[in-house]
């Protein structure tokens, strides 16, 4: 137990799909729904944080106020973060921030998103500075050709097949079939990934994630506060955030990232200890003080199948290139060594982004409360998200109870 | 491609038969960049300001590849109906990695992790503009076992 932790009051989610309503609907939806778990009323909460979504208009881009005045002004602080995919870590360590500084002492952190159809695109307009802008006008660079390079360097790399890929479809559409929130919850085989379309070589269909509507939210407290009012779940005291890790890369960042044209060269500086996405969780296991091997359960960011590989590695949950005879081994699958996202992932859910880092948040403080009805990892007792977000943000959360 | 052809994007590579990237060179540690940059030097310890144009090596290794098989949304340019591209990341003796589209003709089956490729120029799918493309470097000999 660091100095620096903060308790998860309570966790709250709209389930993901394609709903066709307003963000602020499902972000409130969210955030009643966590307020409710955590027994705090929406008045004694001092500060809200909200998760940016940039596809819905102004209210998007400041979030925090948009679901304060739908849950009704309370005369909370306000603060709005926007960190791509990491959005909802981000928002969440701002909440963490305020509350270790002494002000804050309940928060409420929402995100929420409605998404379009098919690949996610750059906004419109002509920018010829802008790499999210180029890389789709020059180069047909989608974010799925961005997977699958790392995919094909698995395969090249490590002898990882396509069977593999689609394996960890197989295992998250298992561990989803039980799950409320999950917007898909039926079996895959490998036959049906193998034989769904290919977007991106060697990458099918059902190797990459949809794009959802969805939102979570999450109460955070101090550890005071919540001795005081008595939060506690499950007989064990409350769920504590340990660790937010959101450190950039460090130059030079020598893996092609989106939505970038090129690396860093290492013309006069060497390429760092640690690749980008390796500093992510080691920050986060540095800052909660605990190794790799006191984990119990992940949540990654399965943006494709592959990618998860990748991520198991990343947070040294295995040897690199080990990430496949884990897998075989049904060591990720629940009642393995160490499960990976048990909720099913971005397999189940699809992507809202500013929503995403919150719900994997959501789905370990379950998994640590030993709620996660129908997908439990018995005895879990710390659990690790990690993500990575366009433009160099990462985001590793550590939880324990 | 004609003479009168322009590139798709101003200063980032030359045209001609041997045709390279251009990138740039802080005057004060020696860090290249591409894409061509100016102001500052990205380099953390580096105060310089001051860059100098840089030709990079023509031929890299493949450091990972994939290809479109999807119409992927603008702005990008695509011909009707859709012509599926390859794409590849090649790793520049500079020690950086560059994405490119792979030269008209090739498909993934002709790549691979640590392969050599060579820059070429070539117009792009649906415009008369030039863009860059990594060409696969075939060896004497393997020609004629394909």
């Amino acid at each position: 137990m660091s100095t620096h932790d903060v308790a998860v009051a309570g966790v709250g989610m709209h389930p993901w799909g394609k709903w066709g309503r307003n963000f602020v609907e499902y972000g409130v939806h969210a955030a009643r729904a966590a307020l409710a778990d955590a027994g705090v009323a929406w008045p004694d909460v001092d500060l809200i944080v909200g998760g940016e979504t940039v596809r819905n208009g102004y209210g998007g881009y400041v979030a925090g106020a948009t679901f304060a005045q739908a849950l009704g002004w309370n005369g909370a602080k306000v603060a709005t973060s926007y960190a791509a995919c990491a959005t909802g870590a981000q928002a969440l360590d701002t909440a963490r921030a305020r509350i270790l500084a002494g002000l804050s002492e309940v928060a409420l952190v929402v995100g929420a998103d409605t998404t379009p159809k098919g690949f996610l695109a750059p906004n419109a307009g002509e920018r010829w500075d802008d790499p999210d802008w180029l890389r789709f006008r020059l180069l047909g660079m989608t974010n799925p050709a961005y997977f699958a390079l790392y995919a094909r360097r698995r395969m090249d790399l490590y002898g990882a097949t396509v069977e593999d890929f689609a394996q960890v479809k197989v295992k998250n559409a298992r561990h989803g079939l039980a799950n409320p929130h999950a917007r898909y919850r039926k079996e895959v085989s490998v036959a049906d990934v193998l034989s769904s379309a290919v977007v991106s070589d060697p990458l099918h269909l059902l190797d990459i994630c949809a794009t959802s509507d969805g939102a979570a939210a999450v109460v955070l407290t101090s550890t005071e506060y919540a001795k005081r009012h008595g939060l506690s779940t499950g007989g064990r005291g409350p769920v504590r955030i340990n660790a937010i890790s959101t450190v950039t890369p460090t130059f030079p960042q020598t893996v092609i990232d989106m939505p970038l044209l090129s690396t860093d060269a290492t013309t006069a500086v060497a390429a760092p200890e640690r690749t980008f996405k390796e500093s992510i969780g080691q920050a986060a296991y540095d800052e909660a003080g605990i190794d790799p091997a006191d984990v119990s359960v992940a949540e990654v960011y399965d943006l494709s199948t592959a990618l998860e590989l990748d991520w198991i590695e990343d947070l040294q949950l295995c040897g690199r290139g080990d990430a496949e005879a884990l897998l075989r081994a049904g060591e990720t699958t629940i009642g393995g060594r160490i499960p990976v996202n048990p909720s099913g992932g971005l397999a189940c859910f699809g992507e809202a982004v500013p929503a995403q880092a919150l719900a994997q948040v959501c789905e370990i403080t379950w998994q640590l409360r030993g709620q996660a009805t129908g997908r439990q990892v018995e005895g879990a007792r710390v659990g690790i998200t990690a993500n990575q977000g366009l433009f160099g943000h990462g985001s590793s959360v550590i939880l324990s109870v | 491609m004609t003479d009168t052809a322009t590139p798709a994007i101003e200063g980032w590579f030359t045209t001609g038969p041997e045709p390279t990237l251009l990138g740039s060179r802080c005057t004060a540690c020696g860090t290249v960049f591409f894409p061509p940059t100016s102001g500052f030097c990205r380099n953390p310890a580096c105060a310089g300001e001051e860059f100098e144009e840089n030709t990079l090596s023509r031929r890299g290794t493949v450091w990972s590849y994939t290809d479109a098989q999807y119409q992927p949304p603008p702005p990008y340019q695509a011909p009707d109906p859709f012509v599926p591209f390859a794409l590849a990341a090649v790793e520049l003796p500079e020690g950086l990695v560059v994405l490119g589209q792979v030269a008209e003709g090739y498909g993934v089956a002709d790549l691979h992790v640590g392969g050599e490729v060579e820059l070429v120029v070539e117009t792009e799918y649906a415009s008369e503009q030039l863009t860059w493309r990594w060409k696969p470097v075939t060896e004497l000999g393997e020609e004629a076992d394909q």
